[in-house]
């Protein structure tokens, strides 16, 4: 895997032109279906005209997620129905990143509009896992992961509403982190769930990760749940948990759990203990209902924010209109996969006359709870530690004919975007050859104690200095 | 229990058109996850008030001024099928 520094070294020594060109000969013969789009013509010409001063990421090359908006780079969600889009304008991450000097190589695979825990329901195909190309890269953010595990980009953004984010962070081995929601503007991130998503930077070290993150995170008045206050989050990269508190919720070690992955985690805290950090075990007793009220939270907000998806101002069109709903509908049904169509369906159910109370407000007062559950676990402790994942990757096809039996994947993540909490997820072991993903969970705003935690963990293991081979 | 009828309902408020193929396997599927649903009415809530936002903001303003915005072109630039620099929909009645 690529490091900044590694990459900012090698810029002094020839220039941002020529990595920008090695990465981009990288990207182009990647065996892992990583990219949708690669901007070749606008990265080399980036490059040309950064100024190398300017910034921590001047030079650097960068992969986006194909959810979030680029101006004059076609963005897709991995949706045929957006196919050919190209935005207008930049997201307010991408704006920053550009202030920043980084360099944007392209867009990455991910489920189609995010709704997925492999990478498989993108229309685009599956994005193969670097570290065994038989299983997935986890998802919905497998291309931004998998990259990052290839060696082929050294950092990438990707986007977390139930785990999208630390799941394929945690399958390829890499760092990611879902920030406190708020702290970084959705401008431009196109909607799945918004109350429940973020974007989120995702790197192959902790130093990185926070690198991106500083340049990312900060308050946009077009997001209206942008939080103002700006923070430098690179101070919190000490190597020190003398007096740390943990929290062990074992209800995040669930039926269902591969041994090593249990063991990996708790090896983790016993290591960060020796660090002199304490830890005890926390009660968290709703955690088991997290993933009903996620779905149906989700999949209603996905029928409401899906619905600007008609065909007339930008994405697919059939060539013969009809009156308005058999059009609209037609243009939907041949658009959409079958896993976005399923939410769609079952959000539209969840808030149809009859059932809201039923279901969604039912939800919305669980998630109530689970936020309930943080709030206690936390006020006796710094941070929260359990498995991102409840299993290392699993294979490709294992799991995407059940949607239910895939949902189930997501149980340890969920609850943290109910809560809104921040959460990284770092390699902390390996099962049979396969990362496992230890998830550092902490207060709302309080991202430093996160990375201080991460941190530590990382300098005193070597779990982030492995990489797969790659062919 | 949803049955095929409610799927083809269902698809109708959701502007997805169903082929008449797909409707039992939907039927099956929406079932299983709603049944799964099912388990949060183990959970008392009278008394919890229900959480739509997670940070405690309200109305958010910012200042009344005028800013750039997308010209005409770049806002119908996506759009399949124009006319006069107006987007083309189809007959709505």
């Amino acid at each position: 895997m690529i490091t900044i520094s590694q990459t900012i070294k090698a810029i002094k020594n020839s220039s941002a032109e020529d990595v920008v060109k090695q990465c981009l000969e990288r990207i182009e013969g990647s065996k892992y279906n990583t990219f949708i789009t690669v901007a070749k013509k606008e990265a080399i010409e980036a490059a040309r005209n950064v100024n190398v001063h300017l910034g921590p990421l001047a030079g650097v090359p960068i992969a986006i997620k194909d959810n979030i908006s680029t101006k004059g780079i076609q963005t897709t969600c991995a949706s045929r129905i957006l196919g050919g889009y190209v935005p207008p304008y930049d997201a307010h991450v991408i704006e920053r990143l550009k202030e920043a000097g980084a360099v944007i190589v392209g867009k990455v695979n991910m489920d189609e509009f995010a709704m997925g825990t492999s990478t498989e329901t993108s229309h685009y195909g599956p994005t193969l896992n670097p570290w065994d190309t038989k299983r997935v890269p986890g998802g919905s953010s497998g291309g931004s992961a998998a990259t990052i595990a290839a060696g082929e980009v050294p950092l990438a953004l990707g986007s977390d509403t139930g785990g999208s984010v630390r799941c394929p962070a945690s399958f390829c081995g890499v760092v990611g982190l879902k920030p406190t929601y708020g702290l970084i503007s959705r401008y431009g991130l196109i909607s799945y769930a918004n109350s429940l998503e973020q974007i989120g930077p995702i790197a192959s070290n902790v130093e990185d990760m926070t690198l991106l993150f500083n340049v990312i995170a900060g308050h946009d008045p077009r997001d209206s749940t942008s939080v103002p206050g700006e923070k430098d989050y690179t101070n919190a990269l000490v190597d020190d948990v003398k007096g740390l508190t943990i929290g062990v919720p074992k209800d995040y070690f669930g039926d269902g759990i591969d041994q090593a992955v249990e063991k990996s985690v708790w090896d983790g805290v016993h290591r960060l203990e020796d660090l002199g950090a304490s830890w005890q075990e926390v009660e968290m007793p709703h955690t088991k209902y997290a993933l009903a009220a996620y779905y149906v939270i989700a999949m209603s907000e996905a029928s409401s924010n899906l619905a600007r998806f008609d065909g007339m101002r930008y994405g697919l069109r059939l060539e013969k209109d009809h009156d308005w709903h058999t059009t609209y509908s037609e243009i939907r049904a041949q658009g959409f996969g079958e896993e976005v169509k399923r939410r769609i369906l079952l959000g539209t159910y969840a808030l149809s006359a009859g059932y809201m109370d039923k279901y969604y407000l039912k939800a919305l007062k669980v998630r109530t709870l689970i936020k309930q559950d943080f709030e206690r676990a936390l006020k006796s402790t710094d941070v929260l530690i359990a498995p991102t994942m409840p299993t290392p990757a699993f294979k490709l096809g294992e799991k995407i004919s059940d949607p239910l039996t895939l949902y189930m994947a997501d149980v340890n993540t969920v609850p943290v975007n109910l809560s809104g909490v921040p959460s990284v997820s770092l390699p902390c072991g390996f099962s049979n050859g396969m990362p496992i993903g230890l998830q550092i969970m902490g207060k709302h705003f309080d991202e430093e104690t996160i990375i201080r935690t991460a941190y530590t963990f990382e300098q005193n293991t070597d779990f982030h200095t492995k990489a797969p081979e790659v062919a | 229990m949803i049955t095929t009828k409610d799927v083809e309902h269902i698809g109708w408020l959701a502007r997805l058109k169903m082929e008449e193929e797909q409707l039992e396997g939907y039927a099956d599927q929406l079932n299983s996850v709603l049944d799964y649903f099912g388990q949060l009415d183990e959970v008392d809530t009278r008394e919890v008030e229900p959480t739509y936002h997670v940070l405690e903001m309200n109305n958010v303003f910012r200042d009344d001024k005028v800013t750039d915005c997308l010209t005409r072109d770049e806002a119908t630039g996506n759009a399949p099928k124009t006319q006069d620099g107006y987007f083309k929909a189809p007959r709505i009645l």
